[in-house]
């Protein structure tokens, strides 16, 4: 019932419901459902209920109010939060609590959002399963023998969940997508720049980027508005004005848009037959709607996700030398003998294995004598896949296809087998190589009735166009307002 | 030591702390000897989230600095991470500048140490950006292991200089950074203050032994983090010495040993291996994700080129022949840096005595300033208030003890001149008081009247003393020419 912001913003307007009434409520949501799911590493009933008060009292005294006065809102436990601990699920930041907000946190705060918490992840943001966090796994509302994907497997689970209407994740390789895709709810990952990434912890910085999961594409568009824009401390922030996204979702009529079906992708081998079978009805949805359907291949596909575990691996490893123990964060117990004993303890200890791996894999594609083979190779194919989507947007609008291979794995399935998790992000990365927003959408579900994904990619600035795709889908479908059985 | 023909070659990297008000990636202050982690925020402790943003006025004194060192400024330049782990390197890297550099290819020339007449030309590879790392402090004092450090300088802007191994001898590598100081301080890119860290060298040094006409190469040494002239060159002597000496006993050339790093004890006056990996440090160097590479239009390269002004040697002339200074003198001003020779120029236009406003400058103005611990830029007596003073000497206004009196009171308590003059009581003696005075003088001194009737006209000195003790204002050439002129009429 509190599913939607919308819904929450018009139960405020229209005096039904305070924001404390709303805070509470998912409070209570909260606590039932986190016994069960374990969406949250973080939660504060008080300082919840403390910012849904502030947001009455400002109602009551005839205050202007933010775009999101009274929301309940969930963000990954990578963005630093002032008041809260951000330990992006690892041993190594348990407990930090980090002296400044995030860009984006700061912008909820100012848009009168109620933070509720910290939500799970996979640790600093590696893996597609919410397995790796130091903080127990993450289950999938739809069937808790599942995983909720990853790495923002708490942000996706904790909207399925029902405990708040809107979360905030971030999607390196498909981080938001997926996850969106396997808890059956909305995921927007943004044009690279498009959210300032200040206070994100970094990841891979150079594909990084912060983005809205909801049920709906019209609740994805209403957080667009308070999070995107231009902002001087990232330097890698687009410097382009912010258009009004909730217009883009007014609108059901998709005559002119041509889209372009990455047909061969549905060919590619392990494709489960409800992926097919999904993307053949929403092709034909979309038509319905007037969109015009062309086949477009990207030629080198076949290299996305090798490319990305070059890049992606080689920045973490850079990223992640700051957790040496010295200055914050997890320092190995035992006195050690030398500074570097000191180090090598404190990681050991610090990072789980999933990032140990990732760590050692950048390291050795970034040193000497092997850069030019494995980073720098995968930089010049970084250039040709995004050549390869220049020239699909230059024939069609927005790229149709699948957000993962399969519906959402059993827990356990795939954690040992680091090949077979990267192969999730098989239809995602390509999106974060060549820096163009996406969005996963609820398609329809397999005969288990385990929620499917369909993904829609546009050039870079075009979230609107996006966002306009998706809600005239939307309009005409409702697996986006399907919600797991209790 | 009877040996065979050596050759010492030297290259210098020179680390120049560039100033700026505010850090490279921050808004933080860049002030020297702040209390401990007082000047620092979550992008220049490398803190989780936060991101680094250029300061643009970094990017202008490096192209101030690589312009005036003869480099070209290519259209494009990148940040790169070097990565290493140290206590005092917050994020694990430091970002600097690997292959795209800002300055690249220049060249400092220098007067040959050996030979006054002859010019050296010393090449300058590259010049990059990169910020400095923060500072360590091992406290082992009382049995106690602690290490503290202070982060206050992680960030702070600095270019590197590296010249190419055209140095042959100590002094050439002293002539070569007394030259390029003197630039970086003229152009205020810099304030190469040494005992502050904002000028370190590191020296590159080996030996071309000539063995029967084969050439034979020590391994090359690099002494790292020196903060003073002095101890560059006694560095660059001892290994010389050290080099020679190790070759004999144990034959290790660059072949066999390549390179190694070297710390200086200034102490004890040594050199001495650092401790080192196994293997050689692999910095991993990438493109910084954070930061856009930086284009550099060419137009803003020919601005700062316009505004740079004249070199040091041309100031240093023009100071010369347009105010008939000596080159000593002249060189004392110029050294100072930029700010100081503006403030020579508006003083000495404003006295029309160029010579006594350069004395001045070089006594009481410097000493002022060491005494207050202050610089040119902010001192209380301004140009043109020197010059106010100065051409009151010169008119025989003031005498030049009473215009001390004048310039202390104005420094220290500021107001105009004028109004130090009014506040000291110093009043012009009318000549009919003075001539009274001087006559006393002579009827109490007939020695004097004497002698310079014997033709020493320098007896009268010691009038002057006693004129001066019975009137502070009494004008000492005014007395003497009174003095010289009573005597004759006598």
């Amino acid at each position: 019932m509190l599913d939607s912001a919308l819904e929450v913003l018009r139960l405020q307007a229209a005096g039904e419901a305070s924001a404390v009434e709303i805070a509470e409520r998912a409070m209570d949501a909260i606590e039932a459902s986190q016994a069960v799911h374990n969406a949250y590493t973080h939660v504060d009933r008080e300082s919840a209920i403390a910012s849904a008060k502030s947001v009455d009292a400002k109602r009551a005294a005839g205050q202007p109010l933010g775009a999101l006065a009274g929301v309940p809102i969930a963000v990954k436990d990578v963005l630093c939060t002032s008041d809260m601990p951000t330990t992006c699920s690892s041993e190594m930041l348990r407990g930090f609590r980090p002296p400044y907000d995030a860009t984006v946190i700061e912008k909820l705060r100012a848009a009168d959002a109620v933070i509720v918490g910290k939500t799970n992840m996979d640790e600093f943001a590696m893996g597609a399963s919410t397995e790796t966090s130091a903080f127990g796994i993450t289950k999938n509302p739809w069937d808790t023998t599942r995983t909720p994907g990853g790495s923002s497997g708490g942000a996706a689970a904790a909207v399925a969940a029902g405990t708040v209407p809107l979360s905030l994740g971030t999607d390196t390789g498909g981080s938001i997508r997926q996850p969106a895709a396997f808890c059956g709810v909305t995921g927007l990952k943004p044009t690279y720049g498009r959210v300032s990434r200040y206070g994100l912890v970094a990841f891979a910085s150079s594909l990084d980027q912060i983005g809205p999961i909801a049920w709906s594409a019209d609740d994805c568009a209403l957080l667009m508005n308070v999070i995107a824009g231009f902002e001087p401390r990232d330097s890698t922030s687009l410097d382009q004005p912010v258009p009004d996204y909730t217009l883009a979702t007014e609108s059901n009529d998709l005559r002119g848009l041509r889209i372009g079906v990455l047909r061969e992708s549905l060919q590619a081998e392990g494709i489960d037959e409800s992926i097919r079978t999904t993307l053949a009805h929403a092709i034909g949805v979309l038509a319905e709607l007037g969109a015009e359907i062309i086949d477009v291949d990207l030629p080198h596909r076949e290299y996305w996700v090798p490319t990305y575990y070059v890049i992606a691996p080689s920045e973490a490893s850079s990223n992640l030398s700051r957790y040496d123990g010295a200055h914050y964060g997890h320092r190995a117990g035992e006195e050690a003998k030398d500074l570097v004993t000191m180090y090598c303890r404190s990681r050991a200890e610090g990072f789980g294995a999933e990032v140990k791996r990732r760590i050692m894999v950048g390291t050795y594609a970034l040193s000497e004598g092997y850069a030019d083979e494995y980073y720098n190779k995968a930089l010049k194919v970084r250039r040709l896949i995004r050549g390869d989507y220049d020239a699909a947007f230059s024939q069609v609008d927005l790229l149709l296809g699948p957000v993962t291979p399969t519906p959402a794995f059993k827990l356990g399935d795939k954690v040992d087998d680091p090949i077979q998790m990267y192969l999730c992000d098989l239809f995602t990365v390509g999106a974060n190589l060549a820096g163009v927003p996406a969005i996963s959408l609820p398609g329809g579900f397999d005969p288990a009735g385990l929620p499917i994904g369909i993904q829609l990619q546009a050039p870079t600035l075009e979230e609107s166009r996006l966002l306009f795709a998706a809600s005239a889908f939307q309009s005409a479908t409702d697996y986006h307002t399907q919600r797991p059985k209790q | 030591m009877s040996q065979l023909p050596t050759t010492t070659i030297i290259g210098l990297e020179v680390h120049v702390q560039l100033k700026t008000a505010t850090k490279l990636f921050c808004g933080c202050s860049t002030k020297f000897g702040s209390p401990p982690n007082t000047q620092v925020c979550p992008v220049c402790l490398g803190l989780p989230g936060a991101l680094p943003v250029i300061n643009e006025h970094a990017i202008e004194l490096a192209i101030r600095a690589g312009l005036a060192i003869r480099c070209d400024i290519p259209p494009l330049t990148k940040w790169d991470r070097k990565q290493y782990f140290y206590p005092d390197l917050p994020k694990g890297y430091q970002i600097s500048q690997f292959d795209l550099p800002i300055c690249a290819d220049g060249c400092l020339e220098i007067t040959d140490p050996a030979d006054p007449d002859a010019i050296r030309r010393i090449g300058i590879i590259r010049a990059h950006l990169e910020e400095d790392a923060g500072k360590s402090m091992h406290d082992e004092a009382a049995g106690r292991a602690d290490s503290r450090i202070d982060l206050n300088r992680c960030g702070t802007p600095l270019l590197e200089i590296v010249s190419e191994p055209d140095m042959r001898t100590a002094d050439e590598a002293l002539a070569y950074l007394t030259k390029l100081k003197e630039i970086m301080t003229h152009l205020g890119v810099s304030d190469c203050e040494m005992q502050e860290g904002s000028l370190r060298v590191d020296a590159n040094v080996n030996l071309h032994i000539d063995k029967h006409g084969q050439r034979i190469a020590t391994p090359i040494v690099e002494v790292k983090n020196m903060n003073s002239f002095r101890n560059v060159a006694a560095a660059l002597d001892y290994e010389v010495e050290r080099q020679y000496a190790e070759w004999e006993e144990t034959g290790h050339t660059i072949q066999t040993h390549g390179k190694r790093t070297f710390g200086w004890d200034d102490v004890k006056c040594v050199t001495y291996p650092q401790r080192e990996k196994e293997e050689s440090a692999d910095y991993r160097y990438f493109p910084c994700p954070d930061l856009l590479p930086i284009r550099i239009p060419r137009e803003r390269v020919e601005e700062i080129r316009a505004s740079l002004g004249e070199t040091p040697e041309e100031t240093r002339e023009r100071l010369q022949s347009q105010y008939g200074i000596k080159a000593y003198d002249a060189d004392v001003i110029v050294s100072q840096g930029r700010a100081m020779v503006e403030y020579f120029d508006a003083a000495a236009m404003a006295s029309g005595d160029g010579k006594r406003t350069s004395s001045w400058i070089q006594q009481d103005v410097m000493r002022t300033l060491k005494e207050q611990g202050s610089d040119i830029e902010s001192f209380g007596v301004s140009a043109e208030q020197l010059g106010q003073l100065l051409s009151k000497v010169k008119s025989g206004e003031l005498t030049n003890d009473r215009a001390r009196d004048v310039f202390k009171h104005v420094s220290e308590n500021g107001g105009g001149i004028e109004d130090a003059i009014k506040a000291l009581g110093i009043e012009a003696v009318d000549d009919s008081e003075m001539e009274a005075l001087v006559k006393e003088l002579l009827a109490a001194n007939p020695k004097v009247v004497d002698d310079v009737k014997n033709g020493n006209q320098k007896a009268v000195g010691s009038l002057i003393g006693q004129a001066r003790g019975k009137n502070p204002n009494a004008n000492p050439q005014k007395i003497r020419e009174i003095a010289l002129r009573l005597i004759d009429q006598a």
